[in-house]
């Protein structure tokens, strides 16, 4: 079983294609201002679908933290233990990404990050890394 | 709401060589009809829910076909843990409607025998964002380990805390004969099981059984017609926040807020007015946030409560007295189902070792993804 890597879609295109150049993506709506926790192609508040790309400056502060040590599949077996982090970002909005070097510097809730691209089978993924 | 529960059966559980998807579902079916006093024909409307073994578009077609009935009425519900809960919330709304008399509400899997235990951890994986959350290999007890931690730190609730739910649900199967896993555990036991996603430990996890449950939903004029002891629906309610956990508004505070506060509402009853609950418990953080979002306890108060024996027989709120999910068995959408069953044997009186006394009424709850669907009633021994 392979990985499961991101099969984008129409409204989330613009978000791997910047992962891909190294850039970091988030949406707001351009009608009542709220970031979108995650890419959309509707304002998850108003219902609008004029949603705006910008860049991100990288940044966050994780919110929660797990280490797995179980992998759910065999594609993930060499892997653990793996950290996934769920991280709010500065501009408002939120990611699930993997903590690298996670034994150098532990990650801890509040840790501040900067995200970073890994790539996978020729797919850039959001990494984190604590900063230091 | 007009609404009486006239029959429950659950089958054996546990590790069931032989057994299948439809058969659980039809024995389990045969069982609450005899339970009602009723006959298949009497049945006018179906309800499933979704197998992992025999996965299909129209389970409650398929369901039917087995069976050789053909009633007035028949869909299918997935919400994950939610689904028996919301289903005998839509069985009691087809009843009070008028357009159906007897309901039936079926669930069943065997997801031990049926598939390998590699196979039933993929399948839940999927339930994972394809796009933000599966590439970084995410788990249904990853996910709940992420409100684990965060809950942790923000409430200093330890593992110990967390542990002493496993061990009290491993106390409560002990008195049921048929539990999946009935001899007793300690807390030094579940954190030296194996991690499998920090904070979670191995017997932090619901199991995997083989197993199936149904009950019969009547309508108030038709419950008239039946042997068994009706069960009021006295309340029912939901709550949806999200499915995946990245789209969760917090960490917090869950959709069983909302769903609880609908369903004491109908009942115009209060937390302090339940004899027994029966909350579902894919994990022990899975029932501490249930347990203090809902309002039963304070925050942070569950594993404290549960190190205290608040949970257990004789104890403040005795919970999961057949054991939950983990203990007692976890059969797919049966496994909601099992708590919404034990309520009835409790209300009826005939939970033999395990009855809490004079319980006239009960809380059952079920979730489904990751904290993510809710539905809440209150049942009442009539």
């Amino acid at each position: 079983m392979n990985r499961p890597l991101p099969r984008p879609t129409a409204e989330t295109k613009p978000f791997w294609e910047g992962c891909a150049s190294g850039v970091l993506r988030f949406q707001s709506c351009a009608l009542c201002g709220t970031v979108q926790r995650i890419p959309r192609s509707l304002c998850a508040a108003c219902q609008s679908d004029a949603l705006a790309w910008h860049q991100s400056s990288g940044l966050g502060r994780v919110l929660s933290h797990t280490t797995v040590h179980r992998a759910p599949t065999p594609a993930f077996r060499g892997e653990v233990p793996y950290v996934i982090a769920l991280i709010d970002m500065d501009e408002g909005f939120r990611l699930m990404a993997n903590v690298a070097d996670a034994t150098a510097a532990p990650v801890g809730i509040g840790s501040r990050v900067q995200i970073g691209f890994r790539e996978i089978d020729g797919v850039a993924l959001p990494q984190a890394k604590v900063c230091p | 709401m007009n609404a009486f529960v006239t029959g429950a059966f659950d089958t054996e559980v546990g590790e069931l060589p032989g057994s299948s998807c439809m058969g659980l579902h039809a024995q389990a079916a045969i069982g609450a009809v005899a339970d009602a006093g009723l006959k298949l024909p009497d049945i006018d409307g179906v309800l499933c829910a979704y197998s992992f073994t025999e996965p299909h578009l129209m389970l409650a077609s398929v369901f039917c076909e087995y069976l050789g009935i053909h009633p007035g009425y028949s869909a299918a519900v997935q919400a994950g843990g939610a689904s028996a809960c919301i289903m005998i919330m839509q069985a009691a709304a087809l009843v009070a409607s008028g357009q159906c008399e007897h309901v039936l509400v079926v669930t069943g899997d065997n997801r031990l025998t049926g598939m390998s235990r590699d196979g039933a951890v993929a399948a839940l994986a999927e339930v994972g964002h394809p796009q933000f959350e599966r590439p970084f290999g995410i788990s249904v007890p990853a996910s709940y380990a992420l409100v684990a931690q965060h809950y942790m730190h923000e409430t200093g609730v330890t593992s110990e805390q967390l542990a002493a739910i496993a061990v009290e649900h491993r106390r409560h199967a002990g008195r049921h004969p048929k539990a999946h896993k009935r001899e007793p555990i300690t807390v030094e036991q579940v954190l030296a099981s194996k991690m499998i996603a920090t904070p979670l430990h191995m017997l932090d996890c619901c199991l995997i059984s083989d197993g199936g449950a149904a009950v019969v939903v009547s309508s108030r004029a038709a419950a008239r017609d039946c042997r068994g002891t009706p069960i009021e629906i006295l309340g029912a309610g939901q709550g949806h926040t999200h499915e995946h956990i990245i789209a969760a508004p917090n960490l917090d505070d869950f959709g069983c807020k909302a769903s609880s506060k609908a369903a004491f509402g109908r009942a115009g009853v209060a937390c302090a007015d339940i004899d027994v609950a029966e909350i579902y418990d894919s994990f022990t953080i899975t029932l501490a946030v249930e347990l203090e979002s809902i309002g039963f306890f304070e925050r942070g108060e569950a594993g404290i409560a549960a190190e205290r024996g608040d949970l257990g027989l004789g104890g403040r709120l005795p919970c999961n007295t057949h054991g939950g999910l983990l203990s007692y068995g976890h059969s797919g959408a049966a496994g909601g189902m099992f708590h919404a069953v034990e309520a009835v044997h409790q209300l009826r009186g005939r939970a033999g070792a395990r009855q809490v006394d004079g319980a006239r009424l009960a809380f059952v709850h079920g979730d489904g993804g990751i904290l993510s669907a809710h539905c809440s009633l209150v049942f009442g021994a009539h």
